[in-house]
């Protein structure tokens, strides 16, 4: 940690952004990625094996991949890029880092929040409709039933992005000040040779993800205990 | 007219095979009406029709002067009027207080505590308010089921099956309070079973299904005693072959 003494305010830009492009994204992606784990677990209706299908393949789709269609539709020759609207993120900005991340860790939340809710006794359904629940407070009743699940999906979708380095360095083109984030500085340490420095940021992206997802266990256990 | 439940000409069909087939029923208010039949005679399905859980393929569900049909989905507020004991209870992995609390909660009451723990009292677990509902044994969360329905006081209260499986002891003691709720509260009961005794035990009228079709119903004693269809006689006597 001595390393890299010196150089604090630099250090704790890169981590801050690290962890608001991260925390944005993830709250995004939650945000969309509960309801529709929770619509794709519970309801049928037609198209449901596609959007299944195609959250199934996003869970597993390379980030790098990802990074690079975000690429070529914000570029400027690209589709969103050329069209020049305003409320689309330009390329090598933090925003555009933040849709790459979404698009990432929403198939995560969304198929893991689907297979928890399928994991809940279906027969709860129909006794909590009979104790009056309207379809909204079923749903959130299973959606409590399964909280272990459900953030467990949300721990898997910051995993995915908070350690993710194929996509932020693509579109956010690791500016320094600007786009460099804890992966990409590693990067580009490694590659000068600083590997004292390259070592004590990954023991702090190690630190973020480990302390993340012990907070996140403690609140499971909670759940359990009850 | 004293009926709180009528059947016109209820059908529930799945595909081609008609499971239910009811041309008229009255259930009255205030009683204990026992439905009895072997199993896919299609007691379950009338009770989820009572409940407004399933439309019927067609005809009428009158409840209260409130008509429910394929058409017709029940308001909220009349179905929050009814709620079912079911066989097997699922209950929410919470503490046994907030299980029983939760129907309340769902109504937007927050001011139920005491009708809770004197429901939990009633039941015979107020020592259990506080344990996580997972933690109990069959007969108590049965009896948790039942408590989590008590405490919405309906209108009318169905029970499917609700002793199957359970001990003697848990039996008695559910029998009891279904008991007392009918007399001290005038609660309507609809009781689903195929335990002819316990249909003996609690039932004023007694209705006999067989193959979704309403073949006898009559008052308790007629029932057992002298029914008028020779299939009722012969369940009743258990020589029904099905």
């Amino acid at each position: 940690m001595t390393l890299i003494i010196g150089d604090d305010s630099r250090l704790a830009e890169i981590v801050l952004l690290s962890l608001r492009v991260s925390g944005i994204a993830l709250l995004i992606s939650t945000i969309i990625g509960i309801p529709t784990g929770a619509l794709l677990g519970l309801t049928r209706f037609r198209g449901r094996r596609l959007s299944v299908a195609l959250v199934y393949t996003g869970m597993a789709f390379p980030p790098v991949v990802i990074g690079l269609f975000v690429y070529l539709l914000l570029s400027r020759s690209g589709v969103f890029g050329s069209l020049n609207i305003a409320w689309m993120p330009r390329l090598f900005t933090p925003e555009a880092m933040i849709l790459a991340q979404v698009i990432i860790a929403y198939p995560l939340v969304a198929g893991f929040t689907m297979a928890a809710v399928q994991a809940v006794d279906p027969a709860l359904r129909m006794q909590m409709q009979s104790l009056g629940a309207s379809r909204w407070q079923t749903t959130w009743a299973i959606l409590e039933e399964a909280r272990v699940g459900v953030i467990a999906a949300v721990v898997a979708g910051f995993g995915g992005i908070i350690s993710e380095v194929g996509a932020v360095m693509l579109v956010g083109g690791n500016i320094a000040g600007q786009t460099r984030v804890l992966t990409t500085a590693i990067v580009l340490e490694t590659n000068k040779g600083n590997f004292g420095m390259a070592l004590a940021l990954g023991v702090i992206l190690l630190s973020i993800a480990f302390s993340t997802n012990f907070i996140i266990l403690r609140l499971e256990g909670r759940a359990f205990d009850e | 007219m004293n009926a709180l439940y009528h059947l016109h000409d209820v059908t529930v069909r799945y595909g081609a095979r008609t499971v239910l087939s009811v041309d008229d029923l009255a259930i009255q208010r205030g009683e204990v009406l026992a439905i009895v039949g072997p199993s896919g005679a299609g007691k379950s399905t009338l009770l989820r029709l009572l409940n407004f859980l399933q439309p019927p393929t067609s005809g009428v569900v009158r409840f209260d002067g409130v008509a429910f049909s394929a058409s017709k989905a029940a308001p909220l507020a009349v179905r929050r009027r009814v709620t079912t004991v079911f066989q097997r209870p699922v209950l929410l992995k919470r503490s046994v207080e907030a299980n029983v609390a939760y129907g309340l909660r769902l109504r937007g009451q927050r001011d139920g505590i005491d009708t809770v723990r004197t429901t939990l009292a009633e039941v015979g677990l107020a020592e259990l308010a506080n344990q996580p509902a997972r933690t109990l044994s069959g007969g108590e969360a049965q009896r948790v089921a039942l408590a989590r329905a008590m405490v919405l006081r309906p209108d009318a209260l169905l029970l499917d099956e609700p002793t199957a499986n359970l001990d003697p002891y848990n039996v008695g003691l559910i029998e009891q309070i279904v008991a007392r709720l009918n007399r001290e509260q005038g609660t309507t009961i609809v009781l689903v079973t195929h335990n002819v005794h316990q249909a003996r035990r609690l039932a004023q009228r007694v209705l006999f299904l067989l193959d979704g079709r309403a073949i006898e119903i009559a008052d308790v004693r007629t029932f057992f005693e002298a029914p008028a269809d020779a299939r009722t006689g012969a369940f009743v006597r258990g020589e029904m072959v099905y």
